[in-house]
């Protein structure tokens, strides 16, 4: 990439639509090569937990946020309560409430191109554009996000196929998701900071296993979330004290 | 099975508070930015919520077949040895800790 900065350099050409959109492509292989494996133990796990199969891709275009689709599978064969339902991915996709913040979304012109970009805001568009120092155009940041949603949806219905040709259910494979979460947790804790998080979510959980163990999900998001307001409050608390 | 009119519902469900997760604070974008309570959380939520979710998949497994305690720990020492031992390749660890599992779900 050009830097515009020093005066000796003539400003980058001005990039033609097809330019943009394979720039846009290009930067969705990293995160890509990771997004179809996954889609195709999502489409896998989906028809071995007795679902329908085009519930991968109707997950896939009605949520399109990989983890909380693998997390509804387990949850829609138990047929879980929508409240739950609701609750879960209010709390799982929280997150993307502070993706706005940077997101490039003021690029985007034509307004079905800006409503998709929203849409398609998912973990992976956010974190390549916040970690990219390219000149972004809305060309390239949706035809990025397009091909995000290729990749997963294509994975999905690539596990799909592997599910049909596989002769049994494999006993286990759910535990991909069990796997996932782990590491994702691990990484989520990679400063001392996050431990008191850590440790609240861990005490919420299991409290609300053993009272409730019928509700442990449901009972243990909201202890948490109420725990981190009560932390809140006794933090800005401590702050009026100490000034 | 569930019934159509179920996951549907479900859809609908995830489809309108995903999509609204993701659009109001576009429109509403200062009181939000402003508010110290949506700034903490969204510092803290990330950790306690992954662990919640880690746990209670988990908790499902041992749920669903008491017999799985061990594999279930197994896999995850596994999961997270790999995490730790190949640089954090999301991929990796968990194809290690799922192959692991499945092994010894299946063969012991």
């Amino acid at each position: 990439m050009n830097n515009p900065s020093p005066p000796i350099v003539a400003p980058p050409p001005i990039p033609t639509p097809s330019q943009e959109i394979r720039s846009g492509i290009k930067d969705s292989f990293a995160a890509g090569l990771g997004m179809f494996p996954l889609g195709i133990a999502f489409g896998l796990l989906v028809v071995q937990s007795g679902l329908p199969w085009w519930v991968a891709p109707a997950l896939s275009v009605a949520g399109f946020a990989g983890s909380l689709e693998l997390l509804l599978i387990g949850m829609m064969a138990a047929m879980t309560p929508l409240a739950t339902i609701a609750l879960t991915t209010l709390l799982v996709n929280f997150r993307h409430v502070f993706y706005s913040f940077t997101f490039p979304l003021h690029l985007v012109n034509s307004p079905w191109a800006k409503a998709y970009s929203v849409y398609a805001m998912i973990d992976e568009a956010y974190a390549v554009t916040a970690a990219s120092t390219g000149r972004w155009t809305g060309r390239r940041l949706v035809s990025m996000q397009v091909a995000f949603q290729v990749y997963w949806v294509g994975g999905g219905l690539a596990g799909i196929g592997i599910a049909a040709l596989l002769p049994a259910r494999i006993e286990g494979l759910e535990f991909a998701l069990c796997a996932l979460f782990v590491t994702l947790t691990l990484d989520a804790v990679k400063s001392r900071r996050q431990v008191p998080s850590l440790m609240l979510g861990a005490a919420a959980f299991i409290a609300a296993a053993v009272l409730v163990p019928d509700v442990a999900l449901f009972a243990g998001l909201m202890a948490f979330i109420a725990l981190l307001i009560a932390r809140h409050f006794l933090a800005a608390r401590k702050g009026i004290q100490n000034a | 099975m569930p019934e159509t009119w179920y996951i549907v519902s479900v859809l609908a469900v995830v489809f309108t508070i995903t999509l609204a997760l993701r659009a109001l604070p576009f429109a509403a974008l200062r009181p939000l930015r402003k508010s110290a309570l949506v700034r903490n959380l969204s510092l803290w939520m990330p950790a306690g919520i992954l662990v919640i979710l880690a746990a209670s998949t988990l908790r499902s497994e041992v749920v669903a077949d008491a017999g799985h305690l061990m594999p279930v720990c197994v896999a995850v020492a596994v999961t997270v040895a790999a995490h730790f031992l190949g640089g954090r390749r999301t991929l990796l660890s968990v194809g290690l800790g799922t192959l692991s599992y499945v092994a010894l779900v299946n063969l012991v």
